[in-house]
């Protein structure tokens, strides 16, 4: 029993109603949403090397036994995202110091940011899936709170689809659980991949299984559920909106490799060629919506959904080849993609627009935050030696080992374009001569250009240090894919049947 | 009692996506009720089969459920969703309640100045 499973859960949550008891005080406030963010940040590296050496961690919550209580449970996906999303939380932390006004620190930013930070790590720990659509519920109103902090006309229009959009996702998710309850009886994922294997009727799974990739997939803002995505991420706070595009499609990535991968894993290679279908149109979709834009964030907030696709394409290829560079391309894009927000937000917050024509001459004026731009945008586009090169590389060698040579030739070309439009930004912010008269702005501070910095240069880690990073990447796919391992580290030796059964003797 | 209450969730259902179709935020938030009803109904729906006046307890002396005993887990399962979906739909209402203030209006086509280029 690894009890310490609850930790990262404790913390965020105490620390949250902590800051908003004292959210008057914003020093303390701040020093107690740092401190949370640091010890799930310590805990998950730990966690990371905990599992690595000895495999998954699962504990019960309240001691009942496995199929019948709520499992927590940790295998290498799970620490992964753990450990980017108190990363990527404390980044926006820290950007945040820099740019956020008094009164939304006031108005409890930091006890949302923690609530947002504990849902997305019981979504990562949880091994029942109705405790999963819990979770899922926690971090959306943490997100509804943060994505309509400010109360401007924008957040509130962007809000309302963001907020609708996910509660119909939502009931998709609930009405598949409970269909799924009545089909197997249980709602332990352990309990359930063993149980839908075993089960006779394999077309009413199927049905089943369409409503999680339905729910998750408008979650994850694939096509053709996407439209919410670029109609609010733009809205609110840069920071709020740096750690959404970073990590919130990207929990919907992970509940459809959890769900797809271990729970309906016979369901996986039917509906392989649906999911890399729609991950090759959520693919071009969104890099056709990029190059339209003419804002920063909005050509941003396009390229998660075109992103999106990358990752969804890991999964459809259904091996463990295919899954390696799915997870490899998550861990590297959630990094690449909240620096790229962060540096774009930089020079917004600098000039106060994000509108490529009125922007301009930033290449001269703060040239370090330029070449930041560049690292992070050649990362997002595959350059080798840089982390989205093995991800995309990964991909790309699945793909044609198993010869699906149309979403393989989908995958290389959406690059290009993507190299396209970072150029477009590099163009028309960095590069060309500003119109207007820059010598005014303030310049930015080692508060605005840190969070970036550092990652930029996990990103750049990610890639010189490419073959330990597959090496567990590789470990985390095998370890989703593993269902009868999975029964027996949560519920025994014989599986969570053997389990059930000695009961109701 | 199955039959009848398959139609009612079907009903909600038809009614639910019907409503959330329309382009009235207030419709869009009834709409949303109502799926999420019809969401809890069909929980309570996949149990072991519904039971009329039975409990869903263990007994004390043997320690295993009696034959014909209420399933326990859809009525955890939907107390959960409606707690869920009754703070989520509050919030909703707030923020419909704020936008149709700044927006002055209530139709959705109108709410469009975060979509444009």
């Amino acid at each position: 029993m690894a009890h310490h499973l609850f930790l990262p859960l404790i913390v965020p949550l105490v620390s949250a109603g902590v800051a908003t008891i004292i959210s008057g005080r914003r020093f303390w406030a701040r020093v107690i949403a740092v401190a949370a963010t640091l010890f799930n940040l310590g805990y998950s590296v730990w966690l990371l090397a905990t599992i690595a050496a000895t495999g998954r961690q699962v504990t019960q919550a309240g001691g009942w036994a496995a199929p019948f209580g709520i499992t927590l449970m940790a295998d290498g996906l799970s620490a992964i995202m753990l450990l980017l999303t108190a990363l990527l939380t404390l980044a926006t932390i820290m950007f945040s110091l820099a740019t956020l006004d008094a009164r939304q620190e006031r108005f409890y930013y930091y006890p949302l940011l923690l609530l947002l930070m504990f849902g997305c790590s019981g979504a990562f720990l949880t091994g029942d899936l109705f405790n999963l659509y819990v979770w899922f519920e926690i971090l959306l109103v943490a997100s509804f709170g943060l994505i309509t902090l400010g109360g401007s006309r924008a957040q509130l229009e962007g809000g309302l689809k963001y907020v609708a959009l996910n509660l119909f996702g939502s009931l998709c998710f609930l009405v598949g659980a409970g269909l799924v309850y009545g089909v197997a009886g249980t709602l332990n994922m352990a309990h359930l991949a063993e149980r839908l294997n075993a089960i006779q009727e394999p077309t009413l799974v199927t049905a089943v299984a369409g409503f999680f990739l339905i729910a998750f997939g408008s979650k994850a803002a694939l096509a053709p559920l996407f439209f919410w995505l670029p109609t609010s991420y733009h809205t609110p706070s840069i920071a709020v909106t740096a750690l959404f595009g970073g990590l919130l499609s990207k929990v919907g990535i992970y509940a459809l490799y959890r769900v797809f991968g271990t729970v309906f894993q016979s369901e996986l290679g039917r509906l392989a060629p649906l999911i890399l279908a729609v991950a090759g149109v959520t693919m071009v979709v969104g890099v056709i919506g990029a190059m339209a834009q003419i804002n920063v964030r909005r050509i941003l907030a396009f390229h998660i959904v075109s992103q999106v696709g990358y990752m969804a394409m890991g999964l459809g290829l259904a091996s463990v080849a295919g899954l390696t560079a799915g997870i490899l391309f998550m861990a590297h894009n959630i990094v690449v993609k909240t620096a790229l927000f962060l540096i774009g937000g930089a020079a917004e917050h600098l000039t106060g627009t994000g509108d490529l024509k009125q922007l301009g001459g930033m290449a001269r004026r703060e040239p370090f935050l330029a070449v930041l731009w560049l690292l992070a945008s050649f990362a997002l586009v595959g350059i080798p030696p840089l982390s989205g090169f093995f991800g995309k590389l990964g991909l790309i060698q699945a793909g044609v080992a198993q010869e699906q040579w149309l979403i393989v030739a989908v995958a290389a070309g959406v690059s290009l374009f993507t190299l396209f439009s970072m150029l477009k930004i590099w163009n028309e912010v960095f590069w060309k001569k500003a119109y207007s008269d820059m010598s005014r702005l303030p310049r930015a501070g080692a508060g605005l250009l840190a969070p970036a910095v550092i990652l930029v240069a996990v990103s750049i880690a990610m890639g010189l240090g490419a073959a330990p990073a597959l090496e567990y990447s590789a470990f985390a796919a095998e370890q989703v894919f593993d269902a009868a391992g999975l029964a027996r580290d949560v519920c025994g030796a014989n599986g969570c049947d053997a389990v059930e059964l000695a009961v109701a003797r | 009692m199955n039959l009848i209450l398959s139609l009612v969730v079907g009903t909600l259902f038809a009614g639910g996506i019907f409503l959330v179709l329309r382009r009235s935020v207030v419709k869009l938030i009834l709409g949303l009720v109502l799926l999420s009803h019809g969401a809890h109904l069909l929980i309570f729906l996949m149990g072991d089969g519904l039971v009329k006046a039975r409990t869903p307890f263990v007994r004390a002396e043997t320690g295993v459920a009696p034959p014909d005993s209420a399933d326990p887990l859809v009525q955890a399962l939907i107390l959960t969703a409606i707690v869920i979906s009754l703070g989520l739909l509050t919030f909703v209402m707030a923020l419909a309640y704020r936008a149709d203030q700044a927006v002055g209006s209530d139709n959705l086509d109108d709410m469009t100045s975060t979509d444009q280029l």
